[in-house]
């Protein structure tokens, strides 16, 4: 039974905590044991984005302390784990830790496909389903194909996605262009970053989605403020809350 | 020029919501187009990694190559000629015109030109410079500095094409028949190259081994423009090397596949030595390309072999315009590009991008083009050009994400108080996600406080 340390990201421990169950109902019924490390806070992405590796190090080397000693660390995020898998190098490389932790930390829909190897989660959903493959998770982790790379189609999310009764995802014209939250960029680059995100849910409407759904919570919150001060019908889940069994609210 | 930042620049072009989405769609035809031809390659994601490595290569013994180059083409009969910097480049240009007493240059597309300000200094010297390439012509008509190092006036509609034509070709107004409009420019550009006495050209593969060099064009601009003159001064970065001939094919199967989805330039032109009776200049030119090559971190980004792809996919470019980086190559790989030469100038520039990564994905010769961004965002902050406001909040993350304490009080307190305030207190013009975006709903726990009652609950 796989002794699972769970890093919950800061804004979705304090703004989406049903995502955070969700992600532990999942673990759990997968024969999980979950433990979530009360001292825990942030990767540290906030800071090393925008340039601020001197206030990123102190956190990357919290992050490794706390989650050393468990078997594997899973994360409802592609964007977090990205950052402590690829970037964790430049900050905190000389630690003691850093090789163990950082290759045993997984995205939560990575690490039960490559590692519980589940292949199908039993459960229903029906609704037409947007799949916003969000950038960190697919061109870091390599969670799904990049439409730019010619190679085999896959994603891991959506292989999931696609075994609940009754879903329905939807085909999307820009299969994977990003929604323009980028953390600090989302208010630095306030014009731009909202027009993308106005495209991409624009695409989920065409497409015909009622839900948009991502593996990043992020990506969502950017897209669900702009939904809603736009007072559209379309509604944001997070991957984990779907695979829960959790259904939209009416 | 005073250079604004690039978020107010931006602002500018997403306002006129219609313009920018017609931009965003004209350049993702383009990366789709590309999309579609590098799928129909099996050996595609190969060939960029052999790309690649050539490239690695060729920048692991510049100066050897360089100086091979220069022995090979001069044996051809080429004069070849070293610029540390665009003043020097320039007279250089300047001085083999003048050599020659002639006043009227044709050029092809060139970017190195564009970069070395090329134009305006022949003209304050008295010398007619006609950009022959298209989009290039429209934007030296406009007089405005091409805003795609591919696509040059990818930004100006037909419509506005008409009326540049109209006030300075004649035809007839409101005319947006392109074929119309070509034939016009045709044959207005017909007399400039049977005028020329001097054909100028950019170059886009050197060849070590062969001292020869390819031009790629759509137009035939440049072959016409450097065969009816008798005199060719090619001007080249020195980043253009690749050591042997046979590297040559894979670059032009990448390259226009790449940059505009065909599967190759219409013409790749080799020049080896100068043609029967003429002459040959070659300048090869530095402008601080040694010190990137000199810098772990951003060497790779002499790799660029000026496809235009990561600003084809570049989802910030196709909704700010080439115009919103006001450097010569914009985009992605200008961004890496501008600061290596003035960081302070261009400190906003790694940060108009989300990282969304897609440009490396994108990329022939895999420049690791985000994480670059990323690598320019730290040293920015090193060097302390960060601003104020921003510096001192991510300090203040730092030190708030140290404190667990602190982190869950500051949670709290947020929590609670945000849903109680008065709307326009939250919603004002210091809160940029607000503009445009609700915030979430704020929940009454966090994740970590439910959890914690519920393992008191289980126990």
């Amino acid at each position: 039974m796989p002794h699972v340390g769970l890093f919950i990201p800061c804004y979705i421990d304090q703004l989406y905590p049903d995502v955070g169950f969700a992600t532990v109902e999942l673990l759990e019924k997968h024969g999980c044991t979950v433990e979530f490390p009360p001292a825990q806070t942030c990767c540290g992405q906030p800071m090393a984005n925008t340039g601020c590796t001197d206030a990123a190090i102190p956190v990357a080397r919290k992050y490794l302390e706390i989650f050393s000693k468990y078997e594997y660390i899973v994360c409802p995020s592609g964007s977090c784990t990205a950052m402590i898998r690829q970037h964790y190098h430049d900050l905190v490389h000389d630690h003691p830790d850093f090789e163990r932790v950082t290759t045993h930390t997984y995205e939560l829909c990575e690490f039960l496909v490559d590692v519980l190897k589940i292949e199908t989660i039993t459960g229903s959903f029906p609704y037409r389903v947007g799949l916003h493959q969000s950038c960190h998770g697919l061109r870091e982790l390599r969670l799904g194909s990049a439409s730019e790379l010619m190679q085999p189609r896959f994603s891991k999310a959506g292989q999931l996605l696609q075994g609940l009764d009754g879903i329905q995802l939807v085909e999307l014209k820009r299969a994977d262009e990003c929604c323009g939250f980028g953390g600090t960029f989302a208010v630095s680059e306030e014009a731009v970053s909202c027009m993308m995100g106005l495209d991409r849910i624009h695409d989920h409407e065409q497409a015909g989605a009622e839900i948009v759904t991502a593996g990043d919570m992020s990506c969502l919150m950017h897209m669900y403020g702009l939904i809603t001060r736009q007072k559209k019908p379309l509604k944001v889940m997070h991957v984990a809350e779907i695979l829960a069994g959790r259904q939209p609210e009416k | 020029m005073a250079v604004r930042k690039h978020p107010e620049n931006a602002a500018v072009f997403v306002a006129d919501n219609d313009r920018a989405h017609w931009h965003d769609q004209a350049l993702w035809f383009v990366r789709s187009k590309r999309d579609k031809i590098a799928a129909t390659l099996p050996e595609w994601e190969e060939l960029r990694q052999r790309a690649s490595e050539i490239k690695l290569h060729t920048l692991s013994r510049l100066a050897d190559l360089l100086e091979e180059f220069e022995r090979n083409a001069t044996k051809l009969g080429a004069k070849v000629y070293w610029a540390r910097t665009p003043a020097e480049h320039n007279e250089i240009v300047l001085s083999i015109i003048q050599q020659h007493k002639a006043t009227k240059v044709v050029k092809s597309k060139s970017m190195l030109t564009e970069e070395c300000h090329l134009n305006p200094f022949l003209e304050r010297n008295g010398i007619t410079v006609t950009d022959t390439d298209l989009g290039e012509w429209i934007v030296q008509l406009l007089e405005e500095p091409p805003s795609h190092i591919v696509m040059p006036a990818i930004h100006i509609k037909r419509e506005e094409v008409g009326d540049l034509f109209h006030k300075h070709l004649g035809t007839d107004a409101g005319a947006t028949d392109p074929p119309y409009l070509v034939n016009a420019a045709r044959k207005k550009l017909r007399e400039q190259f049977l005028g020329a006495e001097i054909g100028l050209t950019g170059v886009n593969f050197a060849i070590a081994e062969t001292g020869g060099f390819v031009v790629c064009t759509n137009e035939g601009n440049a072959d016409l423009g450097v065969s009816l003159p008798k005199v060719h001064i090619a001007c080249m970065g020195i980043e253009k090397m690749i050591p042997r001939f046979k590297d040559l094919g894979v670059f032009l199967r990448l390259l226009a596949r790449s940059a505009t989805g065909q599967p190759i330039t219409t013409y790749s032109s080799h020049f080896h030595g100068p043609m029967p009776g003429g002459e040959l200049h070659i300048i090869l030119v530095d402008n601080g390309r040694s010190d990137i090559l000199g810098s772990e971190e951003f060497r790779r980004s002499l790799h660029c072999i000026r496809c235009g792809a990561c600003m084809n996919t570049c989802p910030v470019y196709r909704r700010s315009g080439g115009h919103s980086y006001q450097t010569t190559v914009p985009g992605p790989i200008g961004s890496i590009l501008a600061p290596s030469r003035d960081a302070k100038t261009y400190s906003t520039l790694p940060y108009a991008c989300s990282l969304c990564g897609s440009c490396s994905d994108v990329c022939p010769v895999k420049i690791d083009l985000h994480t670059q961004l990323l690598s320019w965002r730290k040293e920015i902050a090193h060097r302390k050009l960060l601003p104020w406001s921003k510096r001192m909040s991510m300090t203040l993350a730092g030190m708030m994400f140290q404190r667990t304490w602190l982190f869950t009080m500051i949670g709290r307190w947020g929590r609670w108080l945000l849903p109680k305030l008065p709307r326009f207190m939250v919603y004002n013009r210091f809160n940029d996600w607000g503009k445009q975006r609700e915030l979430p709903p704020m929940p009454k726990q966090s994740f970590r406080e439910m959890y914690a009652l519920r393992n008191k609950e289980r126990s």
